[in-house]
This record gives C-alpha cells, sequence and structure tokens, in this order.
C-alpha cells in the first residue's frame, strides 16, 4: 500500500462531493425539489455543458487522491526492512498517465506533435565536429527512425487509432446509457421497446434532454481519444520552458480551479447566510450593526483587500517555515486560506439578497404563526426561513463559480494568486504571456490555458443559466435590486 | 433634501472610520512594524539597531492602539493608529515606506488614469446599450439568438486573453499601435487607442447581455403596447418610450461607478504601462509598501460612498416617484 497524503484542499474537496452527494439524496426524496431539477434536466444547453462539466470533475477528483508511491525494496535488504516511501507525493492522475508523453520531461520549449527541440544547441558526437542544430527530443517522437518522412504517418495513425478507441467507448457508454433508459420507461409502461426510445431521443422529444447528453459524450470522447491517441508518443501541446507538458500542466490547473471555485462559495455561505437571516428576522439594532458591517466590507476595494489579506498571510507562512513540512504542502495551505480570503471578503453580495428575502418571509403567516406558539427564533429561522432561501444560495454558488475561476487568473497575474509553484490557469497565462513576443512566436502555451479556461468557464456559464431559469427567479421574487447588480458589474468592469 | 444628504454623509464617514479599522489591524496587528522593518531594509543588514532607526524614522515606534506611558488625551492620540489614521480622514496621506509623498504621486498619477478610464468607460457603456439594443430590435430572430451567444461566450473568456490578443494583433503583427507606454499631449491617443478598444471588447459580453434582459422587461410593459397599438413604428417605440424609461436605472448605475474611475484600472494599467493610479497600487503591492496600498484603500472607499450618495441623488432626481426617506 502507499502511503497515503491527505492535504487540505483534498479533504475540503472529497467533503464537498459527500455534501453533493448528499443534497442529490434529498432532492431524490422530494417532489418540489425533484420537479425543479427536471426543469434543468430538460434544458438541452444546461446538459451538455454538464457533461463537460463531469468529466472536469474526474479529472480534479482523480487528481486530488495524493499518496506517496512505495518505492521497492533495495535488492539486498533484509526480510524485515522497513518499507521506504517516495518523499515526491503524486496524485492518482499522475499514475494513471505516467506511460503518456505528459509525464516525461523534455530540456526546454518544444512545439506541439513536434520531435524536434524549439531551440538549437550544441551537439556533440563521436567522430564529426561539434555543430548547432535541433537536437532531438527525449521523448516526442523519439520511437520514429526517420521522422521527416515517418512522421505524419505516424500522428495520422495515432491520431486515427485514438479516435476510433474514443469513439467506440463514447459509442458503447451511449448504448448503456440508451437501454438503462429504456429499462426504465418500460417499468412504467410494458409496450415501450427499444427502439422506441432510441427514435424519441433521437428527435429530442424526451423529458431528459439525452440527445445533448449523448452528442455532448461522443464529442469529448472523441476528442479525449485523439489527445491520449497522439499523447503515446508526442507532446501534444508542446513543452513550456522548463520542458513540462502544457497539456499536464493544464489538467492539473483543472483542479486548482476547482478548489478556488468551489471551496470560496462555501467559505462565503456561513457569513452570508447567518448575517443576512439574523439582519433580515431580527431588523432593527441588529440590522445596522450587520448592514453598518458588509457596508465597509464593500466599501473596500476587492483586489486591494484581498492583496492586503494575502500578503499578511504570506507574511504569517514566511516566519512559520516549521509549521510546513514540504513545498506542496505549504502551497497547498497558500490556495486553501486563499479560498477562506476570498469567501471572507465576498460574502457580502450574497447577504444582502438574503437580508431582503428574509424581510419579506418574516412577515408571512407561518412564520408570524410559529412565532405565535412560541417557536424559538433560532428554530423559525433554520425550519422556515433556511428552506425559503435555498434557491437564492444555489443560484448565487453556480452563477458565483465561472467568475471566481476567471477572478483566479487577475489574482495570480498581480502575485497575489496560488502560489508560483502550484499549476493554475493564472500561473500558466502569467508564465507564458512573454514569449508571445519572441520570434518565431510561442503560443501553445497560452492557447492551452486558452481552450481549457474556455471550456470550463463556459460549460460552468451554460450550466449555471439552466440552473437559474429552472429555479425561476421571477416567480420566486428572486429579483437582486437592479442597482446592485449594475454597481456589481460597473465594479468588475473598473478592475 | 440637504439633511438627507447631510445624513448620508455622516454615515459615510462612519463607513471610513470603519475601514481605516479594517486595513489597521490587516496591516499592523497581524504584521508588526518589526517584520514590516526587516522586510524594507532586507538581507544581512537586519539588525536590531538598523530596525530601531527605521521605525522611528517613520513614525512606527509608537504602540498600535494605547499609549501607556503618556498621559490624559495623549494615551490614545500618541499611538500609530491615531497618527496614521486621523490625517487620512483629511486627505492627508503622508508619506510612502519609500520616503515619497503619496498626495504629491496621487495628483500625479490621476491624469493618466482618467485619460484611459473616462474614455473606456462612457464608449464601452455606449457600445454595450447599442448592442444591446440592436439584439433586441432583432428579438425572437437568429440575429438575436447568436448575438445571445456572442455574448456568453465573451464573458466566458478572460480579461487578460483580450488583452495579449489585442497586443498580439494590434501591436505585434499589424503594428498599428505601440505595445505599452504613455506620453502626454496629443500623441497619447496612440498609446490609448489599444487599452480603451481592449476594455471596450471585454466588458461588451456581460454588459450587453444584461441591458438586453433589462430592455426585453421593459417592452413587454402596457405603456409599450398601447404605443404600438397607437401605431407607432417599431423604431419609434425603442428608441423613444422603451430606451428612455430603460435607460434609467443605467444611467444611474454609471453615476455611482464614475467616482471610481479615478482609481484607474489595475490590470489595464500594469499591461499597458500606463503610469496612472491602477499601476501605482499594483506597484506598492509588489513592493509590499504598506502605506501607499492603506492610502488607495482609503481613497477607494471614500469614492465608493461617494457614488452610492451620487446615486441617491440622482434617483431623486430623475424618478418623482422615489422620495427621500
Amino acid at each position: 500500500m502507499p502511503n497515503f497524503v491527505f492535504l487540505w484542499t483534498d479533504i475540503a474537496l472529497f467533503a464537498l462531493v459527500a455534501l453533493v452527494i448528499f443534497y442529490a439524496w434529498r432532492v431524490q426524496r422530494s417532489e418540489t425539489a425533484r420537479a425543479t431539477w427536471a426543469r434543468v434536466a430538460r434544458s438541452p444547453s444546461a446538459m451538455g455543458a454538464g457533461v463537460v462539466l463531469l468529466c472536469f470533475v474526474l479529472v480534479g477528483l482523480l487528481d486530488s487522491v495524493h499518496f506517496q508511491p512505495r518505492l521497492p525494496q533495495a535488492p539486498d535488504a533484509p526480510a524485515n526492512a522497513p518499507v521506504v516511501y517516495s518523499p515526491q507525493v503524486v496524485s492518482l492522475l499522475d499514475t494513471l498517465l505516467a506511460d503518456t508523453a505528459l509525464l516525461h520531461k523534455e530540456k526546454t520549449f518544444s512545439a506541439p506533435l513536434a520531435w524536434l527541440q524549439f531551440t538549437k544547441e550544441t551537439i556533440l558526437e563521436e567522430g564529426v565536429a561539434p555543430y548547432r542544430d535541433f537536437p532531438r527530443l527525449a521523448f516526442g517522437g523519439a520511437h520514429l527512425d526517420d521522422p521527416e518522412s515517418q512522421w505524419l504517418a505516424d500522428v495520422s495513425y495515432r491520431a486515427g487509432l485514438g479516435a476510433g478507441f474514443g469513439l467506440l467507448t463514447g459509442l458503447l457508454l451511449s448504448v448503456l446509457l440508451l437501454s438503462l433508459i429504456a429499462r426504465s420507461r418500460r417499468r412504467t409502461d410494458a409496450s415501450v421497446s427499444f427502439a422506441a426510445t432510441c427514435g424519441l431521443i433521437a428527435k429530442g422529444r424526451s423529458e431528459v434532454a439525452w440527445r445533448a447528453v449523448i452528442l455532448t459524450l461522443l464529442v469529448v470522447m472523441l476528442l479525449l481519444g485523439i489527445t491520449f491517441g497522439l499523447a503515446s508518443g508526442y507532446h501534444v501541446l508542446g513543452t513550456d520552458r522548463t520542458g513540462n507538458d502544457v497539456l499536464w500542466q493544464a489538467l492539473k490547473s483543472i483542479r486548482t480551479a476547482w478548489v478556488i471555485g468551489s471551496l470560496t462559495t462555501v467559505a462565503m455561505l456561513p457569513p452570508a447566510i447567518i448575517f443576512g437571516l439574523s439582519a433580515g428576522y431580527f431588523k432593527g439594532w441588529v440590522d445596522d450593526v450587520i448592514q453598518y458591517i458588509y457596508t465597509t466590507l464593500t466599501a473596500i476595494p476587492g483586489v486591494l483587500l484581498i492583496a492586503a489579506a494575502v500578503l499578511m498571510m504570506q507574511v504569517y507562512i514566511d516566519t512559520h517555515p516549521d509549521l510546513f513540512p514540504t513545498a506542496a504542502q505549504r502551497a497547498d495551505l497558500r490556495l486553501f486560506l486563499l479560498c477562506m480570503i476570498l469567501g471572507l471578503t465576498g460574502w457580502a453580495g450574497l447577504c444582502r439578497l438574503l437580508r431582503a428575502e428574509a424581510l419579506k418571509l418574516r412577515e408571512l403567516e407561518y412564520v408570524q404563526a410559529s412565532r405565535a406558539f412560541g417557536v424559538s427564533h433560532l428554530k423559525v429561522m433554520v425550519s422556515h426561513l433556511l428552506p425559503n432561501v435555498m434557491h437564492i444560495v444555489l443560484i448565487t454558488v453556480v452563477l458565483e463559480f465561472s467568475g471566481l475561476v476567471l477572478y483566479e487568473a487577475v489574482l495570480s497575474y498581480l502575485g497575489i494568486g496560488v502560489d508560483p509553484t502550484m499549476n493554475s490557469f493564472g500561473t500558466m497565462i502569467d508564465k507564458s504571456r512573454l514569449e508571445m513576443s519572441r520570434d518565431p512566436m510561442i503560443w501553445w502555451n497560452l492557447l492551452a490555458a486558452f481552450v481549457f479556461m474556455l471550456s470550463m468557464v463556459l460549460s460552468a456559464n451554460l450550466f449555471a443559466d439552466g440552473v437559474r431559469d429552472a429555479f425561476d427567479p421571477r416567480s420566486r421574487g428572486f429579483r437582486p435590486t437592479r442597482r446592485s447588480r449594475l454597481l456589481a458589474l460597473m465594479k468588475r468592469g473598473s478592475t | 433634501m440637504t439633511s438627507y444628504i447631510l445624513r448620508r454623509l455622516m454615515y459615510g464617514v462612519l463607513i471610513l472610520i470603519g475601514v481605516n479599522l479594517v486595513t489597521f489591524v490587516l496591516f499592523f496587528a497581524v504584521n508588526t512594524p518589526d517584520d514590516m522593518a526587516r522586510l524594507a531594509i532586507g538581507g544581512q543588514r537586519v539588525s536590531a539597531d538598523a530596525i530601531e532607526k527605521w521605525k522611528v524614522e517613520r513614525g512606527y515606534d509608537k504602540p498600535l492602539f494605547v499609549n501607556g506611558a503618556a498621559s490624559g488625551s495623549e494615551k490614545f492620540t500618541d499611538t500609530i493608529f491615531y497618527e496614521r489614521s486621523v490625517p487620512l480622514l483629511r486627505f492627508d496621506f503622508g508619506q510612502s515606506d519609500a520616503g515619497r509623498d503619496i498626495g504629491w504621486e496621487i495628483k500625479n498619477r490621476m491624469g493618466p488614469s482618467l485619460a484611459l478610464a473616462i474614455p473606456s468607460f462612457a464608449l464601452g457603456l455606449f457600445a454595450s446599450i447599442s448592442f444591446a439594443l440592436l439584439l433586441v430590435f432583432f428579438r425572437t430572430t437568429r440575429l438575436d439568438f447568436w448575438g445571445v451567444v456572442l455574448c456568453v461566450l465573451m464573458l466566458s473568456i478572460s480579461g487578460l486573453f483580450y488583452i495579449i490578443a489585442g497586443q498580439w494583433l494590434f501591436a505585434k503583427v499589424l503594428r498599428l499601435v505601440p505595445y505599452s507606454g504613455f506620453i502626454g499631449g496629443l500623441d497619447m491617443v496612440k498609446f490609448l487607442a489599444l487599452p480603451v478598444l481592449v476594455a471596450i471588447i471585454s466588458r461588451l459580453g456581460p454588459e450587453a447581455r444584461f441591458y438586453r434582459s433589462l430592455f426585453l422587461e421593459e417592452i413587454g410593459k402596457d405603456y409599450v403596447r398601447t404605443a404600438r397599438s397607437k401605431g407607432l413604428s417599431e423604431r419609434v417605440v425603442l428608441f423613444k418610450h422603451v430606451l428612455r424609461n430603460a435607460l434609467l436605472p443605467i444611467l444611474t448605475g454609471a453615476v455611482s461607478a464614475l467616482p471610481l474611475l479615478f482609481m484607474g484600472s489595475l490590470i489595464a494599467e500594469s499591461f499597458f504601462g500606463i503610469p496612472g493610479l491602477g499601476s501605482y497600487t499594483i506597484d506598492a503591492i509588489n513592493a509590499q509598501d504598506f502605506s501607499i496600498v492603506r492610502a488607495m484603500v482609503f481613497l477607494g472607499a471614500a469614492l465608493y460612498i461617494v457614488g452610492l450618495i451620487m446615486a441617491d441623488i440622482s434617483y431623486t432626481l430623475v424618478d418623482p416617484r422615489v422620495r427621500f426617506e
């Protein structure tokens, strides 16, 4: 057994997954919640985006299982020698990708799918005078004897094989999904055949937007197949200055983005819910004090407040080096604290919404009635107010996510984001933006960050739109006042 | 009205005191002056004497909140907190840790910041509203659908990419404008054209989508139906009735954002090398110069409060239904 390492953010991420599963279980049992989520399921764009997000979640979770692998016993070791673990912490994702180009380092830059290095070097060979040329890569295309003539055939062979495998897996998964759907439909109506179900879905007339799910699944599988077919012999998106595979960095960045996006909203919820509900419920001086606190917080320019808090954290980490045994743990704690800082500085908006809603809810008859029956304040807030504002909380959480992923890039560029040693979209952009001015240009770092970030943020946005439409803000009176939304928009525009 | 504004101003001062307290706790209580001195002096020259000298030079050698050694009111006035906070309320920012006058820097850097911020804000607002109007005019057609798709796509792209792509395309490939830099006078236009363009484009996605939903909400109202049933053309309905009514909340929102333009834009200024307040702040963050950061926090908070009050006033001016409580 390898030695499992539990980093702070790993624990938080898995706790979150458990929370989501618990929520899904609750939804399953409640008629109304199921009906609302069924409305999300009817939207093709939300379901397609959901499939993409699920793939990102999978990568993020695989990358969150950290351990120190066991080193092989020395040949002359005695039988009862203690087990030795590698000092390096790796994740499950790294182990799965060990045989591909993703984990093989080159010396420095190389273009996507290249077999030669990007920069020239002096090459020393036996019997020949030293000369300057582009050296062959250590891994990319190393299996080719005569790359000039074989490269195109080899690349298309690998891409084709990968595409075939990807498509086949996608089709198998789709058939599996279809037969599951057909079986559940047959349970209510025995006369429905498999072909009829397929026809219904192909026409896009099913209750759940299965057509979008299956099409997205096929496209994702095809892309994955091509990528990993090529990654068996080449660096698909090239390598960076230190020779690390860019695709690998992008995959690693996904986890950072998830942590920032999800953990921050979780850190934001307790103050927002507690303060927002009690301000709206108690009114009077409690309301005044809470309003004063969040107005003060919003008055401070967001980036500066975060910068100040991050600088303080940095000083603390620097003065307590003994608390962090490894660099990975230090970087991880920094990420964790960054999420906490972002959450604790960003709860004002949600708090304002919840306060307004609680002000309305407290006047309703059932709340008044339970007060008259002598139910305690806490009980009223937990069992009558909280369930009735949960839709606002949910909508805010999904809407906030994509903004936070984008914000991380800005913060990392400003030097107050994640640890520079940690892979994230922000550090990728920051490291590669100056390479654009080289000639010939090095574009693949930025392209990778751009493509991965866009697909993640776009699918998050589409999914969030689906959720927002389903939980139908208008009919339930969830309208953040125009002014506060405008203000938020303009404030964001000015940074 | 005067008493209302006065009351809001008093509340603003109260908030400024709160802001000051928060930043003070963040900067001094967590990070003691000793730490700051060590960081500023740096390396091997750190010694007890050097730290003491650095602190005395900058007035950091006093207690934080309560001075036990002094008597009377001096107990509270002869402290770092008092000496660093009260002048801020008079907008006297004092000296940075590097020994330069912050007020002078702010005065000099406000010009370039505004030269970038005002055109980007005005043109950006205009472009977003026009695009939203276009989408609304062609609502329920394909153009509207793809326009919204474009908006969602554009708001999913990080602002950094717009800047990098803009610099690459216009400065490197087309060689139309310089990469970065700034000079005064008319030549300013050459340096500001690209940053302004990038700012407009990066704001277009989220804002146009939001304004479109505002317009659509307005279009469903009764008076619009009345206007149509009178036989007015779609153009007149849209530009004369809908636009005017929907513009009210947009413009009052813009008024509240106006004062914050003074703060400049952090990212754009540092990318394009414009010597404004945004890049000043970034340099201060990187150099860990807490005096500047505190001054900027204070300035930002004050401007934010001014914006809030201005928005309240403009609301009552343009919408007779709103009254001061």
